[in-house]
């Protein structure tokens, strides 16, 4: 066998994979510096700054890299405009995470340069998802991404909420990925390749040839066999993103993660399952730039004829509502946000089911806006934590006086959050909707309108408990009356979060222009 | 001094620049640099300055108005719609930042500015004599009992001030909305405000009226989002602020109004198997029946009443109260004809439920807040029968009574509250011979009261007159159930008074001061609107008029 053709593709690809080579390297190195700074003063302080200048690297070769559309590494991974919006996410995620740790009580300092170069390893999971074109490809990064995360939520040794939720992740994670794999191997199976765009023609054709071969069922048993093996995958994503019925980890390891990583947690992965999931069910664009979105090859076409758009919808509709339910009842704030997060990736998942392009660019949309508001809400908890050393609800009471800038930035977040102008998140939820309701009008319209009344009326329920955290801000006098500090890292973080929460909703024009580039080079 | 293009969104905008100098004043003190005394004058200064501003610019809009002329021309047919300030803003929704009033509009503009301004008034502690503020609590002396709470208009005055501002940004830029996404942004930015000035400085049960008025109007909000979005997508291009065509449907209330009205949401796909005009009239008339607020929605408005501080409640019953009915006729009258003629006789029902019902509620009341309130209740279901009939009479008193309501229920709040900062609190039977300790107050509560219950003369008769004569012709039973309201609402208000004014004075309230000049600078100019509308509706109809039944005209083909 010749070996060269691979080498040579391996070499080429390497032009296009630089930001994920600095990652790599990046971490490599931190756990190198983690040594030499090890009883340095300010290791911390350098530490972080090492892992910044590694992230702030990537990004400078992500912006220099050639912009054009290629497949990389044998049609492994797909480089095109879409990965590279959700990369840009996942730098700003990690850096802003480096940030908030790097002055938060939760990462003990003599652990920092673990922590970081851990971080650093999840971000290269991450962008490996978001741009894998391969169902290899997406279990490998999958897998990357999952075994960092357990690691750094049984972060506090020791910590009896810690290891429970680092175990329960690791148990569930080690289930649904095991679904995944297992539907994966169907879909192997029926059409003999791993890779997506060759899939997807594949399924288009498939129907056709398994009609003639009676002996194996026919059409229904492909059909039956497609379905199962779709919603097999689909539990790896729905675990990723937090979606029900696979959320269950969720609340647990939210609450026993390090506070600071639990802000990563809840935007990073979830971003990157729904690249994955955008990924995976719209095919690969990057092989046929020009061809249309549900031409007959894509796999989005092929399982047109199954109602996926109600398979998904009937996931987005109980998640939103389970999420938000339950989200009623909690009273500590990190419990809460888990919860709100979980409703949140149903509101998400509601822009998926449209299998769409509003629907696929109201995703990308909604996520990049849920990052900053979501990673908001996290750091006035960690700010709160600090002083408090708790997240019950009941540390919040008076906080409007006892700090009322970071008080009132989190006001602007919980606004922002459940999707009420001027505020970011009601142009990302008005978009999802805009989404819904544009199939509201087509074929089996109804669905869609039904989905959509549901989104708005978990709307409305997500207010009562983003209202109670501002009920106890605002309305209810301190138990204690001395001012609440903030480290001024946070302050800063604090201010530019909800600056930028209200600059994206009154003028998101950029924000939308960008999402939309980043779809041109899809098919469609 | 404001051009034409320009005055609405002066009248819009200052307030809400006001409320960002005081944030910043708020951040200075964060830090340190200001005193808490400088600040809390400070930003009561900047208040009354930009809303005095804001009704200014309301004032010279309303001046500039021309009932005449043709107006903004939209498919080659005069709107009648003026000043225009027209630019796009956000071009990847089709959304443009377009403001413009007609006649009905116009009406509202002025009533917000003005009753907006009474509000940050009866918000200060100024002008007031010592006894009067020893009474209701408002020497800033610095320390708190949580037994006996001071006056809101001295606790955490930046938040307060600076909230109020929002909230008259909100109002104002409702009113004068003519993109429906910007209508959307306007309508819920008045609901932040809303939640925080009921439930920080408001009377005991704030906490649940405040939740309970947010819960209530997002509920009906949301749904409008929906019905936005849904007319939205059935919806042909037009025109953008800078003259390109928007990219296949459009935000324009104009111009949607003259795709609605020439049958092109008549002709779109059922929705859920009901028509679609159907099912998007009923999802709006929710979302603005709940801010009417009308039967069986109107819970939450007794709640929010009593809790709300006196200049809230001012607000609430004097402006936004009056959104419901503009929402209505801005979006379903204008929009949607045929599903318009399809509901009428249930808006009728309605109406007269609420007229009825509320006004037996009355009766039974034993707080007079709550009392002032559910008679809002009642006087909003007239406006709701008026414009149901579908006549130009019974619009124009529609359309009459949100101004005259707007005029005398804020009056009566501000009653109400003056007698609550002197006895701390409402119970109608602990009171008695008031007349004696306060007349002044007496002969203003008097004039209030009556113009409430329809005395000839006084404003509130004339829209009643007209509503009913309105609706006669076209719904007769309605209207004879509904008259009966006029028997029960001068029991109410007669009853009231011969139980708080008359007979035998409480000694305990001998010693209460009559009415302080920040008192009577809110009332009395409310007072001569009132008498002055009494004589002479014309001030109002004439700008009215055209714009209504032009529309009554454009729904009975």
């Amino acid at each position: 066998m010749d070996y060269l053709p691979f080498i040579q593709e391996n070499l080429r690809s390497t032009a296009w994979f630089r930001p994920e080579l600095a990652l790599t390297f990046g971490a490599m190195a931190l756990f190198l510096l983690d040594l030499v700074w090890r009883n340095s003063a300010n290791r911390v302080a350098r530490l972080s700054l090492a892992t910044l200048a590694v992230l702030g690297i990537s990004a400078a070769l992500l912006a220099a890299q050639p912009s054009d559309a290629q497949m990389l590494f044998n049609g492994m991974i797909a480089n095109d405009a879409f990965a590279i919006f959700f990369k840009w996410l996942f730098l700003a995620a990690a850096a802003l995470t480096v940030v908030i740790s790097a002055q938060a009580k939760d990462i003990r300092p003599e652990r920092s340069g673990e922590f970081q170069a851990i971080l650093l390893t999840v971000v290269l999971g991450l962008f490996l998802m978001a741009s894998s074109a391969n169902l290899l490809m997406i279990y490998l990064s999958l897998e990357l991404v999952s075994i960092g995360s357990y690691i750094l939520t049984g972060y506090k040794k020791g910590d009896r909420k810690a290891v429970e939720a680092s175990l329960k992740y690791v148990i569930y994670g080690g289930v649904a990925s095991g679904v995944m794999l297992f539907g994966m191997s169907y879909l192997y199976g029926l059409t003999g390749t791993a890779d997506l765009p060759e899939m997807a023609r594949r399924i288009g054709t498939l129907s056709q040839t398994m009609t003639q071969a009676q002996a194996m069922g026919g059409q229904a048993a492909v059909r039956l066999t497609l379905i199962m093996s779709v919603v097999f995958v689909l539990a790896g994503i729905g675990y990723k993103v937090a979606a029900v019925p696979w959320h269950m980890w969720c609340p647990d390891v939210y609450e026993g993660a390090p506070t600071p990583f639990t802000a990563f947690l809840s935007v990073g992965p979830k971003a990157a399952g729904f690249a994955v999931a955008l990924r995976f069910f719209y095919g690969s664009f990057a092989a046929q730039p020009g061809a249309p979105l549900f031409d007959a090859q894509g796999l989005g076409a092929a399982v047109a004829g199954i109602p996926w758009p109600a398979v998904i919808g009937v996931v987005a509709a109980i998640t939103m509502t389970l999420g938000n339910l339950t989200a009623l009842a909690q009273t500590n704030l990190k419990r809460l946000l888990a919860y709100s997060s979980i409703a949140h990736a149903g509101y998400t998942l509601m822009g998926l089911s449209a299998l769409s392009k509003t629907g696929m660019q109201s995703v990308m949309l909604y996520m990049s806006i849920y990052l900053v508001m979501n990673l908001g809400a996290f750091l006035a908890v960690i700010v709160v934590a600090q002083t408090t050393g708790s997240e019950s609800i009941y540390e919040y009471r008076g906080l409007g006086k006892r700090a009322p800038l970071a008080a009132t930035a989190f006001a602007v977040f919980l606004f922002s959050l459940t999707g009420i102008p001027p505020f970011a998140g009601f142009i990302g939820k008005y978009y999802l909707f805009l989404a819904v309701l544009e199939r509201a009008g087509g074929p089996a319209g109804s669905w869609w309108m039904a989905l959509a009344i549901c989104g708005a009326l978990n709307s409305a329920v997500s207010l009562y408990y983003y209202a109670r955290v501002l009920k106890a801000m605002f309305l209810e006098s301190p138990y204690r009356d001395e001012p609440m500090g903030a480290a001024i890292g946070h302050r800063v973080l604090l201010g530019a979060f909800s600056i930028a929460v209200l600059v994206v909703g009154v003028a998101p024009g950029l924000l939308v222009e960008w999402t939309e580039r980043s779809l041109q080079i899809f098919r469609g | 001094m404001f051009s034409e293009q320009t005055v609405l969104t002066w009248a819009t905008f200052v307030p809400a620049a006001g409320a960002a100098l005081i944030a910043v004043l708020m951040i200075a003190r964060a830090f340190g640099a200001l005193e808490k005394r400088a600040v809390d004058e400070a930003s009561r200064a900047i208040a009354l300055v930009a809303s005095g501003l804001s009704l200014v610019a309301a004032i010279a809009a309303w001046r500039m108005y021309d009932p005449a002329a043709p107006g903004l021309a939209i498919a080659g047919k005069a709107t009648g719609v003026q000043m225009v300030h027209h630019f796009v803003w956000i071009r990847q929704f089709n959304v443009d930042y377009f403001v413009g009033v007609d006649g009905l509009s116009i009406s509202m503009v002025l009533l917000s500015g003005l009753i907006s301004f009474v509000a940050t008034i009866a918000s200060m502690p100024w002008w007031t004599n010592a006894k009067t503020r020893h009474l209701a609590g408002m020497e800033d002396d610095g320390h708190e009992d949580p037994h006996h709470p001071k006056h809101f208009s001295v606790r955490m005055v930046p938040g307060y001030m600076a909230l109020l501002l929002i909230l008259q940004t909100g109002m104002m830029g409702t009113f004068v909305a003519l993109d429906m996404f910007l209508f959307y942004c306007f309508w819920e930015v008045m609901l932040l405000p809303m939640y925080f000035l009921i439930g920080v400085w408001g009377g005991p049960r704030k906490e649940y009226a405040a939740i309970k008025f947010f819960l209530y109007t997002l509920a009906g909000s949301v749904l409008m989002l929906l019905a936005i979005i849904a007319i939205y997508y059935q919806s042909h291009a037009a025109p953008l602020g800078d003259g390109s065509m928007s990219s296949l449907h459009s935000f324009n209330l104009l111009e949607l109004a003259a795709q609605g009205q020439a049958g092109v949401f008549a002709a779109a796909g059922p929705i859920l198997g009901f028509g679609f005009t159907k099912i998007v009239f009923v999802a709006l008339f929710i979302g603005f029946a709940i801010k009417i607020p009308m039967f069986p929605f109107h819970t939450w408005l007794p709640d929010a009443h009593v809790e709300a501080p006196t200049p809230i409640s001012v607000i609430l019953a004097g402006v936004l109260l009056k959104m419901g009915i503009y929402g209505i006729l801005r979006f379903n009258y204008g929009m949607l004809p045929d599903a318009t003629r399809w509901a009428a006789n249930a808006m009728a029902i309605f109406g007269t439920i609420n007229i009825v019902y509320a006004a037996f509620v009355c009766l039974a009341q034993k707080d007079l807040k709550k009392l002032i309130a559910y008679s809002s209740v009642s006087h909003m279901g007239f406006s709701l029968l008026g414009m149901a009939a579908l006549t130009p009479a019974g619009i124009s008193g529609a359309v009459l009574n949100l101004f005259t309501h707007g005029i005398i229920s804020p009056m009566l709040f501000l009653i109400v509250g003056v007698i609550y900062d002197r006895a701390h609190h409402r119970e109608i039977e602990r009171f008695g011979g008031l007349a004696q300790a306060l007349p002044e107050y007496t002969a203003i509560m008097g004039l209030a009261f009556f113009a409430s219950l329809g005395l000839p003369g006084l404003c509130g008769f004339i829209s009643e007159f007209m509503v009913f004569s309105g609706s006669f012709p076209v719904f007769m039973t309605y209207t004879i159930i509904s008259a009966t309201s006029v028997i029960l609402t001068a029991a109410y208000y007669l009853w009231a008074i011969h139980r708080m004014f008359l007979g035998k004075l409480n000694e305990a309230y001998r010693g209460f001061p009559d009415l302080a000049w920040r008192e009577r600078i809110s009332l009395y100019p409310l007072a001569v609107i009132a008498l002055v509308l009494g004589f002479y509706p014309q001030a109002v109809l004439g700008v009215i008029n055209g714009t209504l039944h032009s529309l009554v005209a454009s729904i009975r083909l």
